[in-house]
Parts: structure tokens; sequence; C-alpha cells
């Protein structure tokens, strides 16, 4: 059982702050790792905001996720200055490696596989971000590299 | 005190390209060699050099090196460091100057001129020191003790400096809108949501010179009345986002926010909110809507923010780049501001040159300037020697230039004839290895991604045109699906709600005028008498 306690705490944070939602929201997905109904039921409870409302905001940004993720979010730019310099290769080459298709999460449960929307890293396009890190002047090949690493040390802390 | 310093860049391309490392590495190998004393290792932020891996410079000598990595570290320790011999092969030898004073050229600079990026890459970003070193805070202080808040106003005005967040509305137009509101509460927004693909002049200047915004903000609220800013950044920038709450932090210590600054009856204070991954929060009602705790979908103007916006107070909303160009305006006089660039558009403009081109990267350049001296001059032209095909200037949903217009000063009254704008400054160059159709696939994948879905015109035409697109690409096309096409994004360019939709089709119809021939080529010839189905 999840304990929904922690959402109070949360809430109690932003006390203060006008409108605090969505940082509720992020907090909230940090603890639990996603949005479920019965935590975005507690949010409702606790801040007194409709659930309805709540629902549409945790289902607007991208950022935040209603279904269970892998261990890491591997997000991969595909806009244009990333796509003229080759990003839908790396794609397709890291859609091969994990075996999954962009939205998925390998069997494993270690990754997820999303788009992102440019990074702002464009002069060393192509780029992915892995959790919190960014890498950039991808090829195929040195994206596979930096995925097996994340695979090493996923497995020996297990 | 310390003889060397190593500048380090710690800017989101270089930490990308392991700039942490290296800095752990130098200071690890600085200090095996006992040098921590006497040499001091100093972060800042863009040094103007992308590409080229992780760069630092060394003072008082001047060298830039490039490419540097772990291994090599130790190298640039024990040779030049230590024994004063340069390291020629990490050498970059087109190392702009240090000093790059406002209305000078930088040797490696060429053609650029830097006023909003005057400070980026020269000061620690980190120490608001710095930052009051090189003026910061100046104006201010002039401002406040010295002048009424409608003089701030005038000069803004007088300036003509228009928004650097795409549409380029007269900035003091839009402050006296808010100005001359009767209201207990006003706010000043920041925008800094920075989602256009190919777009990072935001980023670098909230990493590089975090105080010049806050100082912008300040003025503004001085200008207009307001007590209370915020600072909207997307969710993704974490460094932008650690450094500008440590920057308002030092900011407050130094009473430069906060109550009665400079013993004035002045207050103002500014906090940060962070997006949560959604380009449509650009817009500057959106992104109302989004600090407000909701779905960020566009407002219906009127009435416009700067009479009812955040909470329904008036709001001044302002991109970071215009921000940044307010406390220059105010200490240098609006006549400064109008000497650069042309008549039609004062000022530098800053771009992001991106895409398929030897020297990608950030520039700021005098309104005027020509596309073949950004690509060929700055840009040092296309990699491996390929041929130019388009270039889409603003962003994804900008206008699309081609090698006619290569000569064309880019300045905001020669872009309306031809139906492109200067946007968010994006400038993307594509080489003529690629495919018209595709690069257009693309661009629709993205509109398809970010519509908020409040629309239908844009919401479904958007999907419509991307699978039109993909039928054409997989070589299931129909000629009818050309003219599909245009019609379309024509529809969405004149019914769609916001901007998005309505910008959309220009891309589109942009590539349609050039390149039709080469859209037809992709129709199935087998199929070409069968009627469409879509
Ligand atoms: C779809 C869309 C996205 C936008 N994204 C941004 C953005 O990322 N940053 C920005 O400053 N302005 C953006 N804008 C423009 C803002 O609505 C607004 O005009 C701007 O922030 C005003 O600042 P300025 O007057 O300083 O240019 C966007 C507009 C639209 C329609
Ligand atoms: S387009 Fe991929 S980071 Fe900008």
């Amino acid at each position: 059982m999840q304990d929904l306690k922690k959402v109070d705490d949360i809430a109690k944070k932003y006390a203060e702050m006008n409108t605090p939602l969505i940082y509720i929201l992020k907090d909230v997905q940090k603890e639990f790792g996603y949005l479920s109904q019965p935590i975005l039921t507690q949010v409702a409870q606790v801040t007194d905001i409709p659930l309805s409302e709540i629902y549409g905001v945790a289902t607007f940004y991208s950022l935040f996720t209603t279904k269970p993720k892998g261990k890491h979010i591997v997000r991969c730019c595909n806009n244009a200055p990333c796509f003229v310099n080759g990003s839908k290769e790396v794609l397709e080459k890291i859609k091969e490696y994990l075996g999954i298709d962009t939205g998925e999460t390998t069997e494993d449960a270690l990754f997820t596989l999303e788009f992102t929307s440019c990074l702002g890293l464009c002069a060393v396009a192509p780029v992915m971000m892995v959790d919190d890190e960014v890498y950039g002047n991808l090829t195929p090949e040195k994206a596979v590299a930096i995925l097996k690493d994340y695979k090493m040390k996923g497995s020996s802390n297990a | 005190m310390h003889r060397i310093h190593i500048l380090i860049a710690m800017d989101s391309h270089t930490l990308a390209q392991g700039a942490r490392a290296v800095k752990d590495a130098l200071l690890k190998d600085l200090s095996l060699a006992g040098l921590s004393d006497e040499v001091k290792v100093v972060e800042t932020g863009s040094l103007g050099i992308y590409k080229k891996g992780v760069v630092l410079v060394v003072f008082p000598d001047n060298i830039y090196y490039t490419g540097v990595t772990v291994e090599n570290v130790a190298e640039i320790v024990s040779e030049h460091i230590v024994k004063g011999r340069i390291v020629e092969k990490l050498k970059y030898s087109k190392a702009p100057g240090t000093e790059v004073k406002v209305q000078e050229k930088a040797p490696r600079f060429g053609k650029q001129l830097r006023v909003v990026l005057r400070n980026a890459g020269i000061i620690d970003p980190e120490s608001i020191e710095e930052y009051i070193a090189h003026n910061g805070y100046e104006a201010l202080g002039v401002a406040l003790t010295e002048k009424k808040p409608n003089d701030i106003l005038e000069q803004v005005k007088a300036s003509d400096l228009q928004g650097r967040g795409g549409a380029f509305f007269p900035t003091g137009v839009k402050w006296g809108f808010a100005a001359r509101e009767k209201a207990e509460q006003k706010y000043i927004i920041c925008n800094a949501d920075e989602g256009e693909p190919g777009t990072f002049k935001d980023r670098l200047i909230l990493e590089g010179d975090p105080h010049a915004i806050i100082e912008g903000m300040a003025l503004a609220g001085y200008a207009v009345g307001a007590s209370k800013g915020f600072i909207y950044i997307r969710g993704e920038y974490h460094m932008s986002i650690a450094r500008i709450n440590r920057s308002i932090e030092q900011a407050r210590e130094n009473g430069l926010l906060g109550e009665k600054i400079f013993d004035t009856d002045f207050s103002f204070d500014i906090e940060v909110r962070e997006g949560a991954g959604a380009y449509i929060c650009g817009e500057e009602t959106a992104l109302i809507e989004s600090i407000e705790g909701k779905r960020g979908e566009p407002r219906d103007k009127p009435p416009f923010p700067p009479s009812e916006g955040l909470w329904g107070k008036p709001t001044i909303v302002n991109n970071v780049e215009t921000l940044a160009n307010i406390p220059q305006i105010i200490l240098n006089g609006p006549e400064w501001l109008q000497k650069l660039g042309t008549e039609a558009s004062p000022g530098t403009k800053v771009f992001t040159l991106v895409g398929n081109i030897n020297n990608p990267g950030l520039i700021e350049v005098p309104m005027g300037i020509t596309l073949r001296e950004i690509i060929y001059d700055i840009g040092e032209g296309i990699p491996q020697g390929n041929g130019f095909l388009l270039a889409q200037l603003g962003g994804t949903t900008g206008g699309i230039l081609t090698a006619e217009q290569l000569d064309l000063p880019l300045d905001t009254d020669n872009l309306r004839k031809i139906g492109a704008g200067l946007g968010s400054g994006a400038l993307l160059v594509v080489d003529d290895t690629h495919n018209v159709v595709e690069v257009v696939k693309n661009f629709v994948e993205f509109f398809n991604h970010e519509s908020c879905g409040k629309c239908t015109l844009c919401r479904e035409g958007t999907g419509r045109l991307y699978e039109l697109l993909d039928k054409l690409v997989s070589g299931q096309g129909v000629l009818k699906d050309v003219d599909l096409i245009e019609r379309l994004a024509k529809t969405m360019m004149t019914g769609a709600f916001c901007g998005l939709g309505q910008a959309a089709p220009v891309p589109i119809l942009g590539c349609l005028k050039y390149f039709r021939q080469e859209f037809e080529k992709m129709v199935n010839t087998e199929q070409k008498s069968v009627s469409a189905v879509v």
C-alpha cells in the first residue's frame, strides 16, 4: 500500500504558494513514480481542487505520467535541427537495442523510451536525455554505448 | 592571490559533452601538482564555441582550448600550467577576444556585436560581484534614485525596442498599457519557456548572465508599478533553474530585490515557476494559465494581459532577451540602441544557428545582416561541402528562405515582404542531401505532438496533415493529396484559435511555394489517376 499521507505533507509544503498544483504533482510524482488514481484522488482531497481539473492538468503536461514507467526515462529529440543531423537513425537504433517503440517500457522495467521536444541543445545535435542527464553529438553507436552503461549500472544495483 | 585563472564553460552544451568530468579531473590534477592555491578554476557561461567539445580558457595567457577530455587534462596541467608551454594540438586558433566591449567588434566574432550577450562567458554567472563589476545593477540604481517610473517608461518607448519573444511587439507600448492601469497589484512575467525547436538563446542568457534578467525585470516593475515578478522556465532547463534561483538569492542578500531597494520606496521580488513540458505554455496567456496551476491552454484575447493577466491583474509578459536589453538601454540611453541595427529594426538580434552548419551556436548580430554572411562567414559554411537547400527562420513555425534570399538584409520589414519573420531567432540550415517533403513531415510531427487540443482545426488539422505527408513519403500519395495539404494548411492559418495553429502552416506553404515539384515527384505514379482517399 502506498502511503498517501505523504501527499498531505507535500501539499502542506506549498501552503504559502499561490496556485501550486503543478508543483504538488511534480513532487508527488517524484515520491510515487507516477500519478495513479488513488494518488490523484488524495491530491483532490487535500487541495480542494476538483478531481476532473487535476486529471486535466496531469494529462496535459508531458512531464507528468499516469502510468508506471521504467527506472530510466530515455527522451530522444527528433525536432528539425536534430532531425537534419541524423536523430532518426539514432532513434531507430535505440528502439532496436531496447526492443521497444516510443511510449513503451522494456520488460525488465529498466527503460522507458519517449520523445522530447527540442531541449535547446541543437548546437550539439542530435541529443537525448536519460533521466536528468543530457547527451549530445550522438551517433547510433554512441547512444547504444550510453544505454549499455545504464544497463550495467542497473543490473549491478539490483 | 591566484597566478592563473582557468575559465571553463559550464553551459548545457558543454555539459552534454562532458564538462563536469573535465572540471573534476582538472581540480584533481591541479591539487596533485600542488597548484590549488595558485590556480583558480572558474565556471563560466557559454564561451561562444560550440560542437568543439569541452572548452576552457587559460588567463592571463588568453589561450583557448577545445576538445578537452579527462584524458588530456593532465597534459594541459603539466605542460601549460607548470611549464608554460602551450598545448598546440588543443589550442583553438579562432579564439574570441576576452574583453568584448559594447559596440566593439571582437576578433573571432567578426560580424557579431554583443549587447545582450556581453557578459556571457566573460563573467562567472554565479557571482553577483562580477556582474556588479561590469556595471550590473547600475541602471537600477540610477533609475530608483534619480528617475521617475515614467522616465524609464519613456526611455524604453524612445528606444523602439521590440519584443524578442517572436512577435516583435514594441516593448514600451506594452509597458504603457500596464502602467496606465489602476490596480493594487501588477505583475511582471519573464517568459523563459523557450520551446521553439532550434532556439536556445534564452537558455544561454539564463545560464550566462542571469542577473541581467533580474535587473531588467526590476526596472520593468518600477516603470509600470509592479512589485512582484515571475520567471516561468521550462522544467527541462535544470541548469537555468538552478542558476536563476541562486542569482535571486544573491540579489536578495545584496538588497537588490525585496523591500525598499536602494533605500527607496520601491519593493520588488521574483518567484521562479517551472513548466512541466508543454510547448504551448510559451504563448503568454497559456503561460499565465499554467502559473495559475491549470492546463496551459491559451485564453481569448482581448482582454490582453497588460489589462487583465495573472489572477486577473495587469501583467507584462516579456521574453528573456527583451528584459536583458533593458538595463543597457537605461544606462546608455535610447539613442544608443537605435544606432545599432537598421531603421526598421533597431538593436542587435540573437540568433541560434543550427542544422547543417559547420559552426553552429549562438550569435548576436546587428539587424540587417544577410543570410549569406550568417551561414558562410559566421557559420563557416555547410559541412562536407554540401549545397544549400533551404533555411527556416524563427523556429519550426518560421518562414522558409531559399538560395534566392541569401543576400536579403534581414530585418522585420524585408522579411514581412516575403512572408517570413525573425521569430524566435532560430536559423535552421538544411543542406541539399535532404528531401524537402521529409523535412516538412518532420515539422508537422512536431505540431501534431504539441497542439494543445483546444481547437478542432489545429488538433485535427495537424493530425491529417501528418497522415497526408506520411502517405507521400511512403510512396502512397496521389497528386490530389498535394492540393489537399495546401488547402488544409490555408484553412488552419485563417481558422485556428491561437498562434500555434495559425503559424504552423507557414513553413508548409513556404515549402510548397518554392518546392512544389518535389512534392509532386513523391506522388505514386501508378496511383495518379485514383482519386484521393483521406
Ligand atoms: C505557440 C506559441 C509559442 C510561444 N512560445 C514563446 C516562447 O517560448 N518564449 C517567448 O518568449 N515567447 C513565446 N511566444 C510569444 C508570447 O506569446 C509573447 O508574445 C512573448 O512572450 C512576449 O514577449 P516580448 O514582447 O518580449 O516578445 C509564443 C507564442 C505562441 C503563439
Ligand atoms: S532540436 Fe534537438 S535539441 Fe534542439
